[in-house]
C-alpha cells in the first residue's frame, strides 16, 4: 500500500515557468501506472516517493512505514526508503558486469545468501549466460531485466520504473510487458510506474492514477477510467472522440431529460443533476453508440445532419470522421452501403450521452 | 662540463610529495563541492581558486607571513620538527602544492560532477551509503579524469617558480629546485646548463602532457 500526499512548488525560472505539484495518491494495486503528459509531473511524484526530491509539505507513507512527512520533519535519504528504481537508461554501472551490478545490490543481505541469491536472479530473468558481460555489451532487452534483477535483489518494498517503455521497439515493448508481468506473477512486490503511452496503461495497470499539470485528475482502473473520464482533460488525454461543446437548454427531472444544443442542434439527453440553465459544458459519446446513415431527407429527433471528411480503415471496423467533430465507428459492412455518400445523418441515443 | 644534477632530483621529490598532498586535499575538497549543499559553497570555491590568479610573489609573501619563524604555524613546526620551515625544501613542497592544488580541486569536481547523477541514484536505491557511493561508483567512473587531472598537477608542480623562491629561496644543494636552477644559470651566464635543463622539463612535461592525453578520458573536463 502507497499513500503520498505531496505538495511542492517551483517558482518560475529562466528556463522554466512556475510549477506546483499537489496530488494525493493512495493505492494498494499490484501494478499502479501514472499516466500523464510530460510535464504534469509524473517523474516528480516518482522522485519524492524515491527520495531524490523533498516535498515542501505532505506524507509518504509504503505499508506501515513513514518515509517522509513535512509536519515532524520526518524525510528518509534514498538508501533507507527500500523503494528500487529502473531509470529510463536503465543505469547498470557501465564498469561492473551484469553479476557486479548485482552482486552491489545484494551487499544487504546475509553474507552467504548474496552469491546464491544473485545466481538466482540471473536464472530467473534468463540472464546466466551473459551475467560476466559489461552493459555495453547487453542488448537491450537484457539491460532491460538486469536492472529490473538488481531492483529487485535489493528487496524492496516497491519497484519505481520511470517510462519504462520510451524510446522501445514494439518488439522489446512487448518482452518488456511480459517481464513485468512476470515479475508481478513471481514477487509480491507492488509496481508503481510512470508513462504517457496510454497502451501501456491498458496493457499493465490495475490502478491508472491521471496527473494533468501537477493536479491529480482521477484515480481508478483502466477500464472504468475509459467509460467515465470525469474532466475534459482526461478524455482529451485518453484520445477519446466526440468532445462537443454544448449548452444546456432545458433540465427536466420528472422526465429524467434534458435539452442540450450543440451548434446549431438540440440534442435530447439524459437529465444533469448539478447543472444550470445556460451552462456550458463539454458533451461526450463514445463513437460506437452513435449510429450514421446516409441522408434522405427529413431529419429527425436527436439526429445530427454532418458530411464526410474522412475515413480512416481500422482492423476490424471503419472509423468515420464527420463535419463538427462527430466521430463514428461501424462495421466494414454497415459503411458499404453508403459508401458513396457524402452527407449522413447521425444519431444520438439518449442514454449514451455523457456530460464532462 | 660538470652538471649539478640535485635541482632536478629535489624538482622531482618536491613535485612527488606535493601531488600526493594536492590529491588527498583535493579530493576531499572537490567532493565537498560536488556534492555539499550549504550556504558559501561557491564562496569556497573563489577562494581555493584564487593561488590561480593572485601573483606568485603575493602569495609567497603570504605564506611567509603565516608559515615565517614568527607565526604561530610556523613555530609549531618548529616544535615539532626541530627546525624552521622557510627556506627549507619542505617550504618547496608547500609552494609547489599551492601553485598546483587549486587546478587540481577544480578538474576533480568537473570530474566528479561529470558523473551521470543516474548510476548515483541507483547506487542509493540499492542501499548503498555515500562512502560506497564515492568508492565503488563515483570513483570509479570519474578516475580516467582524476588520472589525468592528476598527471597535469605533476607536471604544474614541477615548474613553480615565483612561491618558491619567496619561501624556499635559492640554496644551492639545498632548496634549489630545478625552475630556480635555470634562473640561476641564465643569471650566472652559464647557457649550457640553461639549454639542457629547459629541455630535460620541456621533455618531462610533454610526456605527461602526452600520457595524460592518451589514457585520459576522451573529453578532457573543462
Amino acid at each position: 500500500m502507497i499513500q503520498a500526499r505531496l505538495r511542492k512548488h517551483f517558482p518560475p525560472s529562466a528556463e522554466s515557468a512556475a510549477f506546483t505539484l499537489d496530488v494525493d495518491l493512495g493505492t494498494s494495486a499490484g501494478v499502479t501506472v501514472l499516466f500523464g503528459p510530460s510535464g504534469s509531473g509524473k517523474t516528480l511524484t516518482l522522485d519524492c516517493i524515491a527520495g531524490f526530491v523533498r516535498p515542501d509539505q505532505g506524507r509518504i507513507l509504503i505499508d506501515d512505514a513513514l518515509l517522509f512527512d513535512a509536519a515532524t520533519g520526518v524525510h528518509l535519504p534514498p538508501q533507507s526508503r527500500n523503494c528500487g528504481y529502473v531509470f529510463q537508461n536503465y543505469a547498470l554501472f557501465p564498469h561492473m558486469s551484469l553479476r557486479e551490478n548485482l552482486a552491489f545490490a545484494s551487499e544487504r543481505l546475509a553474507r552467504l545468501e548474496r552469491h546464491r541469491r544473485v545466481s538466482e536472479m540471473l536464472e530467473r530473468f534468463r540472464l546466466s549466460e551473459v551475467a560476466g558481460r559489461r552493459p555495453n555489451e547487453l542488448s537491450g532487452g537484457q539491460k532491460q531485466r538486469g536492472s529490473i534483477a538488481r531492483a529487485l535483489l535489493a528487496a524492496p518494498k516497491l519497484i519505481l520504473l520511470d517510462e519504462p517503455a520510451r524510446g522501445l521497439d514494439a518488439r522489446l515493448r512487448a518482452e518488456l510487458y511480459a517481464v513485468l508481468r512476470q515479475v508481478r506473477a513471481e514477487f509480491s512486490t507492488p509496481i508503481l510506474l510512470v508513462t504517457h503511452d496510454l497502451e501501456e496503461c491498458f496493457e499493465l495497470a490495475e490502478w491508472m492514477v491521471v496527473l494533468h499539470e501537477g493536479k491529480l485528475e482521477q484515480a481508478g482502473p483502466p477500464a472504468k477510467i475509459l467509460e467515465h473520464p470525469e474532466s475534459v482533460e482526461v478524455a482529451r488525454m485518453l484520445g477519446l472522440y466526440n468532445l462537443l461543446a454544448a449548452e444546456v437548454r432545458a433540465l427536466d427531472p420528472s422526465n429524467n431529460s434534458s435539452k442540450l444544443r450543440v451548434g446549431d442542434h438540440d440534442l435530447t439527453g439524459p437529465y444533469l443533476p448539478g447543472r444550470l440553465l445556460g451552462d456550458r459544458v463539454t458533451l461526450y459519446v463514445r463513437p460506437e453508440q452513435l449510429t450514421a446513415v446516409p441522408r434522405d431527407g427529413k431529419i429527425g429527433a436527436n439526429q445530427v445532419p454532418v458530411s464526410l471528411d474522412r475515413v480512416a480503415d481500422l482492423p476490424q471496423s471503419v472509423r468515420l470522421e464527420f463535419t463538427g467533430g462527430i466521430t463514428v465507428t461501424m462495421t466494414k459492412a454497415e459503411f458499404d452501403r453508403g459508401r458513396h455518400h457524402r452527407d449522413w445523418v447521425v444519431e444520438f441515443p439518449r442514454d449514451a450521452i455523457r456530460v464532462l | 662540463m660538470e652538471i649539478d644534477w640535485f635541482p632536478l632530483w629535489l624538482s622531482l621529490r618536491v613535485a612527488v610529495l606535493s601531488t600526493l598532498m594536492a590529491v588527498a586535499c583535493g579530493m576531499a575538497l572537490a567532493y565537498v563541492l560536488a556534492n555539499g549543499r550549504f550556504r558559501g559553497r561557491e564562496a569556497l570555491d573563489a577562494a581555493l581558486t584564487l593561488p590561480l590568479v593572485l601573483p606568485p610573489t603575493v602569495l609567497g609573501y603570504y605564506l611567509l607571513v603565516v608559515l615565517g619563524r614568527e607565526s604561530a604555524l610556523g613555530r609549531l613546526y618548529e616544535s615539532i620538527f626541530g627546525g624552521p620551515l622557510v627556506f627549507s625544501w619542505q617550504a618547496a613542497v608547500v609552494a609547489a602544492f599551492l601553485h598546483s592544488a587549486p587546478l587540481l580541486i577544480k578538474y576533480i569536481r568537473a570530474a566528479l560532477e561529470s558523473v551521470d547523477h543516474s548510476y548515483e541514484r541507483a547506487a542509493r536505491t540499492l542501499g548503498a551509503g555515500e562512502w560506497r557511493l564515492f568508492w565503488r561508483v563515483t570513483m570509479p567512473l570519474a578516475q580516467r579524469s582524476i588520472l589525468a587531472a592528476t598527471a597535469l598537477a605533476f607536471a604544474r608542480s614541477l615548474g613553480d617558480f615565483g612561491v618558491t623562491i619567496m619561501v624556499a629561496g635559492n640554496i644551492p644543494g639545498r632548496t634549489q629546485t630545478i625552475a630556480v636552477a635555470i634562473y640561476d644559470a641564465v643569471e650566472a651566464g652559464n647557457g649550457a646548463l640553461a639549454r639542457l635543463l629547459v629541455i630535460i622539463i620541456s621533455a618531462i612535461a610533454l610526456t605527461i602532457l602526452w600520457l595524460a592525453n592518451r589514457y585520459g578520458p576522451r573529453q578532457t573536463p573543462a
